[in-house]
């Protein structure tokens, strides 16, 4: 180098240099170890430190754990088999499972209804998380939720039948209209699913064909009243959300105002006190012989306070979008609609997806509080039931602890699918 | 106004604007604009920034909106009936600075969408077009990657493509190289001076004075919002008449 510039300042490259690899260094679990674990003195005492902290930990949590008497009729029977011993008494949950995961009115003879729902579940739900498998799935999906609704709650399918049908011809009568204006699809849409339920309820009333043996919301219970509360007012708070979200940057003022007025207002509301609205007001407001159904209202209450919160979620990845992508769909001549579903709502939701998540990981966990307005979910099953019996009362760290693993197993795979959905959808390369 | 130098392609008209206004809020910003644009016609709108150039072709499409004056497109008038507004961007192809292709589709995906969605193409027939298309802006090899992997230049060669895709019968360039570096400039250019060989009406603003001598029919010159001057290239370069377009010339062919 020093050579050229002694013979002149101008400089002509005539030969490329080839990349070349990094200089060898030491690899392997010693040099990792090295890196990690005992860079400097300091950090070796800290590592050391931590280590010893674990085996605290682990040397006196592991005993407990593994030493779980797991066959036992009460807690006291629990102690004179450890004699002394301290260790888990699990025996409460071999003991009160199916009260644990499905409540304990719920007749036991149709467990099968709910866990057959349950594993269906995953089925309707596959394509709509994995957008590579077949779209027919989608049929199943749209079926899914009045089958589940059937073998749940029981009685006679036509009731399910007649609100599936008032959506499938909604939907035609929408597909209809809509090529006139939105307003006229929705319009027509919605008066067509009502008509078909008026007169198919007119009609078929007392019918009884196909009958399962009805349960009543009240019956419901357990986890499963945690997976059917999370997983219905998620399913419903997204697209609320989204509605919600466009509505709220709508020219038209009125949308506009509706929408930023609702979400506003259930953001400044604590949801346990929509749950409490939800519980007793509302019974106010119908005649006593005729309420709505204490599940129905609940998720209504919940969904209303997720999908405010979704649509900020949401308003937040559509802020996000340059305004280049509008024009962009504008130029080209797709209309609103097609704009927001092919264009803006791909990517704005793209942006969305942790948030969302976030929100739907809460909702998940929030939908313990119903236990508060006296509906015995999870929680209110270790509360009420068990604990209140003579037999488990004082067994809290093996119960709650099963609630939690039960939840952590659910949220973190919420949280695992988000995160490959954000790999599989990252086409920006940046 | 200077008067109006008629350099008539054809006779049939492609766009007429009447005496159009526009404000941005109070600023005044497109005042008393009077152009006609015959089928087949280049047109190069050139000026300082802030003059309204990219305003007034944004205009055309409304992807802005006019207060006062008309504006008629393809015989369509552009008023606020958004079934107008949707036929005459069908007719209408636009390239923007900065590209807005869309990131989540893949360059066919891009290509395909509107002739699709909007023209009801069958899928097939649209990647048939789109893959034309796309081998005439030289890049049919990259059809199946994302936009985040081309490079400018070739992410501005497919947002040409993506518009032409809808066989539109004009049109309309908002400073397509600006953001370009310029290696890549020329495969921009010389992609616009293929489509104007063939008759595409254009209308585009641009500071590439060396690309309106060569393609233009005529240069419009606009400064805060008005038409200074518009004339033939040759003339327009070689003999500006007002004093701000001399000025301007001055600055930007003075290096």
């Amino acid at each position: 180098m020093s050579d050229t510039h002694a013979e002149s300042v101008a400089f002509v490259r005539e030969t490329a240099i080839p990349p070349a690899l990094p200089p060898a260094t030491v690899s392997g679990p010693v040099k990792w170890m090295r890196d990690n674990l005992f860079p400097t003195w300091a950090n070796g005492l800290l590592t050391v430190a931590a280590l010893y902290i674990i085996y605290l930990i682990l040397s006196s949590s592991l005993p407990w754990l593994l030493g779980g008497i797991w066959n036992a009729e009460s807690l006291a029977q629990c102690r004179e088999i450890l004699q002394g011993n301290s260790a888990a008494c699990f025996a409460v949950l071999s003991e009160r499972w199916n009260q644990l995961l499905f409540g304990f009115k719920y007749p036991p003879e149709l467990y099968w209804r709910p866990t057959l729902a349950f594993v269906l579940l995953f089925i309707a739900a596959a394509p709509v998380l994995f957008f590579d498998l077949p779209r027919k799935l989608l049929i199943f999906t749209g079926i899914y939720p009045f089958l589940a609704y059937w073998l749940i709650w029981g009685g006679t399918i036509l009731t399910p039948l007649i609100a599936l049908l008032g959506v499938v011809v909604g939907y035609l009568v929408f597909n209809r209209f809509v090529k006139g204006s939105f307003a006229a699809g929705m319009f027509g849409g919605v008066a067509a699913a009502l008509v078909v339920w008026i007169l198919g309820g007119m009609v078929f009333s007392g019918a009884d064909l196909f009958s399962l043996r009805s349960v009543s919301s009240r019956d419901l219970g357990g986890f499963m009243l945690n997976m059917m509360l999370g997983i219905t007012c998620v399913s419903l708070s997204v697209p609320i959300g989204i509605a919600l979200a466009l509505g709220r940057q709508s020219d038209l003022p009125i949308v506009k105002y509706i929408c930023v007025v609702f979400i506003e207002f259930i953001r400044g509301v604590p949801l346990i006190t929509l749950l409490f609205v939800a519980s007793v007001m509302l019974s106010y407001f119908f005649p006593p012989e005729r309420t709505v159904d204490l599940f129905l209202r609940v998720v209504i209450m919940i969904t209303m306070f997720s999908s405010a919160y979704i649509a900020e979620v949401i308003r937040g990845g559509l802020a996000a979008l340059p305004k280049g992508q509008y024009e962009a769909a504008d130029s080209l001549g797709l209309d609103y609609p097609q704009a927001m579903r092919l264009i803006i709502l791909p990517q704005a939701l793209k942006i969305s997806i942790p948030g969302i998540v976030n929100i739907a990981v809460g909702l998940f966990k929030d939908t313990t509080l119903v236990s508060v307005i006296t509906l015995f979910d999870i929680v209110g099953m270790i509360r009420g039931p068990i604990l209140a019996s003579t037999d488990w009362n004082g067994v809290y760290w093996e119960l709650f602890m099963f609630a939690s693993v039960l939840f952590f197993i659910v949220c973190y795979s919420i949280s695992q699918y988000s995160q490959w959905l954000e790999r599989r959808l990252a086409t920006d390369h940046r | 106004m200077t008067e109006a130098v008629e350099m008539k392609v054809s006779d049939e008209i492609a766009i007429s604007i009447q005496n159009m206004n526009k404000w941005y809020g109070t600023f005044h910003v497109l005042r008393d604009i009077d152009l006609t644009v015959y089928r087949g016609e280049r047109i190069v709108i050139c000026g300082p920034s802030g003059s309204g150039k990219s305003t007034l072709i944004r205009c055309i499409n409304a992807l802005e909106e006019h207060q006062k004056g008309r504006i008629e497109v393809d015989g369509t008038m552009l008023s606020s009936d958004i079934k107008n507004i949707d036929k005459i961007r069908r007719e209408v192809g636009m390239v923007f600075q900065h590209f807005n292709l869309f990131p989540h589709l893949t360059i066919l995906e891009n290509c395909t969408l509107a002739p699709i969605w909007v023209r009801k193409i069958p899928k097939k027939t649209a990647e048939e077009t789109a893959m034309h298309f796309l081998k005439k802006v030289k890049i049919p090899e990259q059809a199946d990657k994302y936009p985040g992997q081309l490079s400018g230049g070739q992410q501005q060669r497919v947002a040409i493509a993506r518009s032409l895709c809808m066989r539109p019968r004009i049109m309309l360039f908002d400073e397509p190289t600006s953001a370009l570096d310029p290696e890549m400039i020329k495969e921009v250019l010389d992609t616009m001076i293929e489509l104007a060989e063939e008759g595409m009406t254009m209308l585009c603003v641009t500071h590439e004075m060396g690309f309106a001598r060569q393609v233009a029919n005529r240069v419009i010159f606009m400064d805060e919002g008005q038409i200074v001057e518009q004339n033939e290239p040759e003339e327009f370069f070689k003999n500006p008449k007002s004093p701000r377009t001399k000025l301007f010339l001055s600055q930007i062919l003075g290096h």
